[in-house]
């Protein structure tokens, strides 16, 4: 007897997507989504943000409500780990021993924390990716206490900003010699260490945490260079890893993320795999990339629905991101990696009228851009960079020239 | 509670009835309406909820704020009925409100 089920495995913004999208696309099977966490599926984005400002609840970032999954004949199997993968007999085995069979199986394992080395023994040391995570360290979250963020990524740095806005000391220790260093140029990381400087966040640079000391919890954060940072307690946000582990062990190709073509398929074909856990060929930047972001979550999501279900569809998205901070809107187009000239347009200073936008470019073609408090330019940059459009860096810095202009 | 009708970009009309207080882009969402992708749920960062208003309506709304206008920018599709519906908050006076959403989003 044919199988004709799909099974997405992790339902967070890739595979809550994956799943819905599979039956606008015609898929007929049923359909079985599967998280290990609890709770019905969120956004994960406003963790950081206004769930820890507390400006939302949990459910009031649901992704989808119940009752959608349902509409869709879509079963949401919460609290539940897939163990491993038969792919001779196209099965998953689940952690309670059940065996379930699969037409199509999708991968949307997502990533985990990087945890600070030693800091599993104390009991405030905490990472943001969960919900969970946020709920774990309110408590501690006091006007007037002291907070050490180790890592200035945009996770970090996003916490930092609503700590201090509810008032603790925060202080953000970031190895590298600029916050954002992976991410992003010397401009916008100057701009936003001023930023957070302006309202009181201490950001210490080229410092590499080197012990964490207390009983049972963190007291002091010392680091190589012999400065210490009393602590009432700790996050970290120092990157996360693709969770590659169930499609290594059926032995798919991984390479720091499960490796799929442009169709979102895997190296097997009747496995496709989307999100923060894959790796893909970019055709704009002409290199596999791993991408970390709500919007390849998505993208990449309806393209594998739309290739599950036998319509050839290639991703081919802009990447973009966006991050809240205080009251500056931040969103970026494209990787700016690789960039051998820039243009600023506006003034990157804190308290500038008007906000400012980068642009990367190389060899005269628009890569990236990051734009603050820009909307019109971050629009603009996403068709340049899709586009692939050369452009003057004169003209991409000139204000006189309309941003609709620069596509023109 | 409040009615929004949604048709897409074919022609085929659906109805949902939601509480006041939650903005289109929401209403779509959690019914299931195609057409709307609202990828970063609701910050006005993305532009991927871009709808188009019936005109008997528009008068009803308040002023877009200049992100939302700046975000609608200068896309091709743009119309003078264009809205973020993320930034739509519905009210008992929306009551029955009709939009169209496009055929692609930004």
């Amino acid at each position: 007897m044919s199988n004709h089920t799909c099974i997405v495995v992790g339902a967070s913004h890739a595979g809550t997507t994956l799943a819905l999208q599979l039956r606008r696309e015609g898929w007929e099977g049923p359909i079985i989504l599967i998280s290990e966490e609890s709770e019905l599926p969120y956004h994960r984005p406003p963790l950081s943000k206004e769930l820890l400002a507390g400006a939302k609840t949990l459910d009031e970032i649901r992704l989808r409500p119940a009752k959608l999954f349902d509409d869709n004949n879509v079963e949401l199997r919460l609290n539940t780990r897939v163990e491993s993968i038969d792919r001779s007999n196209k099965t998953v085995q689940l952690a309670d021993g059940a065996i379930l069979p699969y037409a199509k199986l999708a991968l949307c394992t997502g990533a985990s924390v990087r945890l600070l080395p030693g800091s599993e023994r104390f009991d405030n040391v905490f990472t943001i990716r969960n919900a969970a995570d946020i709920e774990a360290f309110r408590p501690l979250a006091r006007e007037g206490s002291r907070v050490v963020i180790v890592g200035g990524g945009y996770i970090g740095l996003e916490a930092a900003a609503v700590l201090r806005k509810m008032g603790l000391h925060v202080t953000v220790i970031e190895a590298a010699s600029r916050v954002l260093e992976r991410v992003t140029s010397e401009v916008l990381s100057a701009y936003m260490t001023q930023l957070h400087g302006s309202k009181g966040v201490e950001i210490v640079t080229d410092t590499l945490v080197q012990e964490l000391r207390g009983e049972s919890s963190v007291e002091l954060v010392v680091c190589a260079d012999g400065s210490e940072y009393p602590a009432d307690f700790v996050i970290a946000g120092i990157g996360v890893i693709p969770n590659t582990r169930l499609a290594e062990q059926a032995g798919l190709a991984t390479e720091r993320g499960i490796l799929v073509d442009e169709n979102a398929q895997s190296t097997d074909a009747d496995i496709y795999a989307a999100g923060d856990c894959t790796r893909h060929p970019s055709a704009l930047y002409k290199r596999p990339l791993l991408l970390e972001s709500v919007q390849n979550a998505t993208d990449q999501s309806r393209v594998a629905a739309a290739n599950i279900c036998g319509k050839p569809t290639a991703y081919d998205a802009v990447p973009w991101f966006w991050s809240d901070q205080y009251e500056i809107k931040l969103q970026m187009v494209g990787i700016s990696e690789g960039f051998d000239e820039l243009a600023v347009r506006g003034n990157p200073e804190v308290g500038a009228e008007g906000g400012f936008a980068v642009f990367y470019l190389k060899e005269g073609v628009v890569i990236a851009a990051d734009c603050v408090g820009r909307p019109k330019e971050f629009m603009v940059a996403k068709k340049l960079v899709g586009q692939r459009v050369a452009v003057a860096v004169d003209r991409l810095a000139d204000e006189s020239v309309e941003a609709a202009a620069l596509i023109a | 509670m409040v009615k929004v009708v949604f048709t897409d970009h074919a022609g085929s009309e659906q109805s949902v009835e939601v509480a006041t207080g939650v903005s289109i882009m929401e209403a779509a969402v959690s019914n299931g309406i195609s057409g709307i992708d609202a990828d970063c749920g609701g910050s006005c960062s993305c532009a991927t909820c871009h709808v188009y208003v019936d005109k008997a309506w528009l008068g009803k709304l308040d002023a877009m704020n200049p992100d939302e206008d700046a975000m609608l920018g200068l896309s091709t599709d743009r119309q003078d009925n264009s809205r973020l519906s993320c930034q739509i908050r519905l009210r008992d006076e929306l009551d029955g409100i009709a939009v169209t959403t496009p055929e692609f989003q930004f």
